[in-house]
């Protein structure tokens, strides 16, 4: 009798759900029935500049694959997500996406056939960009080389496998845009490619438990074991940011004053380095207006104060022998003296946020996998580049090390855990 | 483990192509010049001094390293090889006969980053693809511009391997 009960219950519960997931399942689009026409250079262009702008390069093409033919492992504390091919290969890739079905892509997250696209698809953005902007992307996108390559299953944990769920996150995390193009100015025109374009806040605002980016935005957050710093305290600390520091670390990937772009914001900057520098400005411009005012960081931060202390007085132990690392490996570049900063006008290591930031993820990835030789980019010229230090630094050095560059050098309270955290950075490394 | 207080007068001990050597440098000194000065391995090269060019490579614990910028004190307890390790000039080993059949020195100055690097690669994969020999020896440079001579002594020394 109770069984009964139960499987009935159990049945009305499938039967809710049954209907309210047919409700919300969206209809598929009708293939296109020919490509599209080939568009003119002057959309050609303007549909790089907009694809630049979003990004969609530096997740949907692979190390070892073709551009735009996905395949990138995004590794999510749900699971990992594959890139999808979104160059036009019919079978594959997006060939017989329509203009409509690639702007409700864009706009709802769904797929032409229908299925819901999973968050990591940075579509609670994108679906603030204008209808001319999409457009212009997906000219673009429809002209780049088919590569007819077929990526992995994602590989998520049950029930979020079950792709249907997406319709009741959505309900939580996406405000769909309306297509207008952005007010003028500008620090609208910024506010504009950091959000609907840009997506900053899918890795700067960090992401709660169900996924979602934490509100209010922008207070920082991990990705791939890096810190992402958060974007509303640029302008205080000791070394403020300015407008144009921003553009230019935008821009080029260095900041003459704080250092360069590393982890996975270098291939941000990469494509970046590909725009005209007015968008990167407006982007600059845009960050500006959401500081936090300086004197609540001051509070918050006691750590804020300490005045440079000269290194050769107060090295300890730990200190002393990073100070031997530092000579023999650091120092050619990194020296007071060293070419690097006396004659490429490069910033003091005391100075890079890696240092300075009160996360030490930045500073102890940089020192293990080093920051390789640029990649060939349109536009891109060589910012930095750093051997990596892995195979040759223990764990305990590494914090050795980083007592020194923090503390000694750059006269910053000690991080803590160092040693431990280098260890799982390691073990957390791509091959 | 390691030695780096400034009083101590304790060397440093590591194992250099199979011998335990007691090392007197300052572990403040990168191996290259201990390798170099104290040892008299004059194999691995200065190039850059930045771990840019791969002329001072050598193995740490069999994974290839710039030695310009490895600190002594981080080699403690430790093993390096050198390309002295690998062969004598009368006694090459399998990739120093390599290079000495197809020539693939020109000045010479970058190969015996060269040949340790690949002596690495070789360890780990017996018979590496030519892509996989590609992307294993893009640190290391060579300004005369030999790199198909490298590659074919490579592939050699990879195809006679048992």
């Amino acid at each position: 009798m109770i069984l009964r009960t139960v499987a009935a219950g159990a049945a009305v519960v499938a039967a809710v759900l049954g209907i309210a997931i047919a409700w919300t399942r969206p209809a598929a689009i009708a293939p296109a029935a020919a490509p599209p026409a080939p568009p003119s250079a002057a959309v050609l262009a303007a549909g790089a500049r907009v694809v630049a702008l979003g990004d969609c390069m530096v997740c949907h093409t692979s190390p070892v694959g073709r551009a735009y033919a996905g395949g990138l492992g995004l590794a999510t504390p749900f699971g990992t997500i594959y890139s999808t091919n979104i160059t036009p290969d019919p079978d594959t890739g997006i060939g017989r996406w329509t203009s409509a079905a690639f702007r409700r892509a864009l706009r709802e997250g769904v797929a032409r056939d229908g299925h819901q696209l999973y968050p990591a698809f940075p579509y609670t953005h994108t679906t603030r960009m204008s209808d001319q902007d999409i457009d212009l992307a997906y000219a673009y996108l429809m002209s780049r080389t088919p590569v007819r390559v077929r990526q992995p299953d994602n590989e998520l944990i049950f029930p979020l496998n079950f792709r249907p769920l997406l319709a009741f996150w959505n309900m939580l995390y996406l405000r769909p845009g309306d297509g207008a193009a952005p007010g003028p100015g500008q620090v609208e025109r910024g506010r504009y490619l950091v959000d609907a374009l840009g997506h900053c806040a899918a890795c700067h605002s960090g992401l709660n438990l169900l996924g979602g980016e934490r509100n209010p935005p922008f207070g920082g957050g991990t990705v791939d074991g890096w810190h992402a710093p958060a974007l509303t305290r640029l302008a205080s600390g000791r070394v403020p940011w300015t407008q144009d520091d921003l553009a230019d670390y935008l821009g080029s990937g260095l900041s003459l004053a704080h250092g360069a772009a590393k982890g996975p914001m270098r291939p941000v900057t990469e494509r970046l380095a590909g725009v005209p520098r007015a968008d990167v400005e407006a982007m600059a411009a845009y960050l500006m207006t959401i500081q936090q005012p300086a004197r609540a960081m001051v509070a918050a931060s006691p750590q804020a104060a300490p005045a440079l202390v000269p290194a050769a007085v107060k090295a300890s132990g730990t200190e002393s022998a990073g100070a031997a690392l530092f000579a023999a490996a650091c120092a050619t570049c990194h020296g007071p003296a060293a070419p690097l900063t006396r004659l490429a006008n490069r910033p003091a290591l005391a100075r890079s946020s890696a240092v300075t930031g009160d996360d030490p993820a930045n500073f102890i990835q940089t020192v293990l996998h080093g920051i390789a030789w640029e990649r060939p980019a349109p536009g891109g010229a060589a910012a930095a580049y750093m051997p990596p230090f892995g195979d040759v630094l223990s764990d305990a050095q590494v914090a050795d090390l980083a007592a020194w560059v923090r503390t000694g050098m750059a006269g910053r309270p000690a991080w803590s855990d160092v040693a431990r955290a280098s260890g799982k950075l390691r073990k957390e490394a791509r091959p | 483990m390691s030695k780096t207080g400034k009083d101590t007068v304790d060397t440093t001990r590591v194992e250099v192509n199979g011998r335990p050597r007691d090392l007197r440098a300052d572990p403040a000194t990168p191996l290259l010049y201990v390798l170099r000065g104290e040892l008299a391995l004059n194999g691995a090269k200065f190039g850059c001094g930045m771990g840019q060019c791969g002329a001072c490579t050598v193995l740490l614990d069999d994974q290839p390293v710039f030695s310009c910028v490895t600190p002594l004190a981080a080699c403690a307890g430790r093993r390096v090889r050198t390309v002295e390790g690998l062969g004598s000039a009368a006694r090459p080993g399998r990739l120093q006969a390599a290079f000495i059949e197809h020539q693939a020195a020109q000045c010479g100055y970058c190969i015996a980053g060269m040949i340790v690097r690949a002596q690495a690669l070789l360890d780990r994969v017996p018979h590496p693809t030519d892509d996989q020999i590609r992307r294993h020896m893009e640190p290391n440079l060579c300004r005369c511009g030999t790199h198909h001579r490298i590659l074919a002594a490579i592939r050699a020394a990879a195809g006679a391997a048992p």
